[in-house]
């Protein structure tokens, strides 16, 4: 497959439908809509399923019955009609049918604007849905990254019988970069759906897909599967990118393209020979917590840099037990750092080690 | 007692649909509920579409409907069923697709929902009971509780000044064009409940026909929030609902020209 | 006898609403409790009056009736 100029929101959406995704329903919303743009019209084309639905809420439930089915099936959103999808969201993990869901973040709270933002980390990773769930995180910072995730979501999302979300930014979305497509893979044929799916009572009994537990001890039952699935998942599906670390005294921790940028800002400082590296977290969840620990090892300070008021920075906090002093740069509200506001903090951080190595 | 001797040429004319579950339900003594569930596993029996029916229980006192129909079924957030069919249909186009819903979750937090699958013109179809109450929460207001009618949300009476006045569904739905059947029955009393069946079967046809959005409304009962013993209340559905939700077929298919989607 | 009816006592909730529609008024609740505590309704035919016409089980939230009727002599 040849590389091509994509936009993001378009390179997802064809990244889907070349999984094998057989159905997609959505709604408008900026910084997303090209995704299901793109979708209204490959959908019918290849004979698959598509609904503009009339809100988030109906579209979440739509992706729901979709996967009760037993069908590959998606939907794509941006943070306030993210926040719509929550109650659904549960239900799906509540019945273990699996569903991907692409998160274009902007700015927030609120209606906030359609600047690019990471703002909902904690609600996609942390909060979000109710009960004791676990979505997959993926957390791209390129076109390519967003492509090949998506097409991992799938895989995921079957793998594990759980939500996979792609979480992107508005930047992401509606930049444009050389990237390359997955090959077309065929949709499963109606026969070959998964033996638990609602497919019609024939020659079998019939299946009752239900998140309802009505006895404690068996919602408990359930809850347990649903921690061990977690359990294996974080044993086996951490992703993490790691650059210029050899050596580093510093280490930025940057997802998405907060750590996009900061490399940029990186380079820089190190051009100052100031040693400082990136750790990009690519699964937010599952958290890249062993690799970050060792990390902390090594270097003598790190520099959280995030889109967002501080919200990863909890989870480097909780992981390295801030065995080496942790700093924080973010911007919030949809506002995207430059790599010199980057630079500026790192250059900030080096100096503070210099001054206590003096003073030591 | 009498125990009847079966002789050999008594055959049985009426038995156990085989598409209702084995299962005793939970619902009270006298409910409707029970009789709307035998008239739509009868229909399911006669059209001969068990094996490839899938419905969609809402949240209510159907809630449960997943366990007391032998088809195979999903359980959909309050109000989201015909969002969940929608799911299901437009990926198994050759399955028979319908939910079942109560009023407060197809008129109140659902209401969108069922306007837009309607508006779709989705080949679904929707079962429908109106009993004019919350049921599985203790019986507070719903949309369609009938002005001065008491609940717990509406003590003193409903009163349309500050509570607003009951939604009609079946004659907004008529209204849209990607309906294609959409009549209200009533489960009050026998003649009435035959009548209840034909329309839940030719809602059932519609969509074998593809046809588009094809819906029943049931008027039902509530005894325990009611009231009313099981007896007085199919009484109250005749003489306070029946007025207030009149009954009839509000959209049926044209017969000609209208090619199946 | 021309027809009859069972109750299936797992399934009557004795609601009753089966002994006001019955023709003859030959259903009525009995005063011992089913396993489920609830009074079942008993067909009380002594004349074999019951000629199957359904409405019984029409009426029935419970689907509890199996109703039978005699097929023409053969």
């Amino acid at each position: 497959m040849a590389r091509a100029l994509l936009k993001g929101n378009v390179a997802f959406a064809e990244a889907a439908v070349r999984a094998g995704c057989e159905a997609y329903f959505g709604y408008p919303i900026t910084p997303q809509t090209e995704a299901l743009e793109h979708m209204a019209k490959r959908m019918p084309e290849l004979g698959r399923a598509f609904v503009q639905a009339e809100s988030e809420v109906a579209a979440i439930n739509m992706v729901y019955g979709a996967a009760t089915a037993g069908v590959r099936v998606m939907t794509s959103s941006s943070s306030p009609g993210v926040s719509l999808m929550m109650e659904g969201l549960s239900y799906i993990a509540g019945t273990r049918v699996p569903a991907v869901l692409v998160d274009v973040m902007r700015g927030g709270p609120g209606l906030g604007n359609i600047a690019p933002a990471q703002s909902d980390y904690a609600q996609m990773v942390r909060g979000g849905p109710h009960g004791d769930m676990k979505m997959i995180v993926l957390a791209p910072a390129t076109v390519q990254e967003l492509i090949d995730l998506t097409v991992e979501a799938f895989d995921l999302a079957e793998r594990y019988r759980c939500i996979t979300v792609v979480l992107a930014d508005g930047s992401l979305g509606q930049m444009m970069e050389p990237a390359e497509l997955p090959p077309m893979r065929t949709p499963r044929a109606a026969d070959e759906r998964p033996a638990w799916a609602l497919t019609g009572a024939r020659g079998r009994e019939p299946h009752a897909l239900t998140s309802i537990y009505l006895d404690p001890e068996q919602e408990e039952a359930y809850n347990l599967e649903l921690q061990a699935t977690y359990r294996a998942i974080e044993a086996a599906e951490v992703r993490y990118v790691e650059e210029r670390l050899e050596g580093a005294r510093i280490a930025v921790v940057a997802f998405g393209t907060a750590g996009r940028l900061s490399l940029t800002a990186i380079d820089a400082a190190r051009a100052e020979g100031i040693e400082v590296g990136l750790f990009r977290p690519v699964s937010l969840y599952p958290f890249p917590e062993e690799r970050l620990r060792q990390l902390a090892e090594r270097v003598d300070a790190l520099l959280v840099v995030e889109m967002n008021a501080g919200q990863m920075i909890d989870d480097v906090r909780r992981v390295t037990r801030e065995r080496v002093p942790i700093r924080f740069y973010g911007r919030t509200g949809g506002v995207v750092p430059m790599p010199e506001e980057v630079l500026e903090a790192i250059r900030g951080l080096h100096a503070e080690l210099v001054r206590e190595e003096a003073v030591a | 007692m009498t125990v009847p001797t079966l002789t050999p040429r008594l055959t049985p004319v009426v038995s156990y649909p085989e598409a209702l579950a084995p299962t005793p339900t939970h619902y009270c003594p006298g409910c409707t509920h029970g009789i709307a569930h035998r008239l739509v596993a009868e229909v399911i029996d006669e059209l001969g579409i068990r094996e490839d029916t899938i419905g969609v229980a809402s949240v209510g006192c159907s809630v449960f409907a997943y366990n007391y129909f032998a088809v195979d079924f999903a359980q959909a957030p309050h109000g989201r069923a015909p969002a969940l069919a929608t799911g299901i249909k437009r990926t198994s186009p050759d399955k028979l697709v319908f939910t079942y819903q109560g009023d407060g979750d197809l008129a109140s937090i659902g209401s969108a929902e069922i306007l837009h699958a309607a508006a779709r013109g989705e080949n679904i179809t929707v079962v429908f009971l109106n009993n004019a109450i919350y049921g599985m929460t203790g019986g507070q207001m719903a949309p369609t509780t009938l002005p001065g009618q008491r609940t717990t949300s509406s003590p003193a009476g409903r009163d349309p000044a500050t509570q607003g006045y009951p939604l009609r569904m079946s004659e907004l739905l008529a209204q849209v064009d990607g309906a294609a059947y959409v009549a209200r029955r009533s489960l009050h009393d026998v003649a009435n409940i035959r009548r209840a069946k034909k329309a839940l079967r030719k809602a059932f046809e519609v969509q074998q026909q593809g046809l588009g959005f094809a819906m029943v409304e049931l008027l039902s009962s509530c005894p325990t929030n009611w009231g009313l013993s099981a007896q007085d209340s199919l009484e109250y559905i005749r003489d306070v609902m029946v007025p207030a939700y009149p009954l009839g077929e509000f959209k049926v298919p044209e017969t000609e020209g209208r090619e199946a989607r | 006898m021309k027809g009859t009816v069972t109750v299936d006592e797992a399934l009557c909730k004795g609601c009753g609403l089966c002994t006001g529609v019955c023709p003859k008024g030959l259903l009525a609740l009995s005063t011992r409790f089913s396993t489920r505590g609830y009074h079942p309704v008993e067909l009380v035919d002594p004349d074999d009056l019951c000629t199957g016409c359904e409405l019984c089980s029409v009426i029935c939230p419970e689907a509890a009736f199996t109703v039978f009727r005699e097929r023409a002599a053969a």
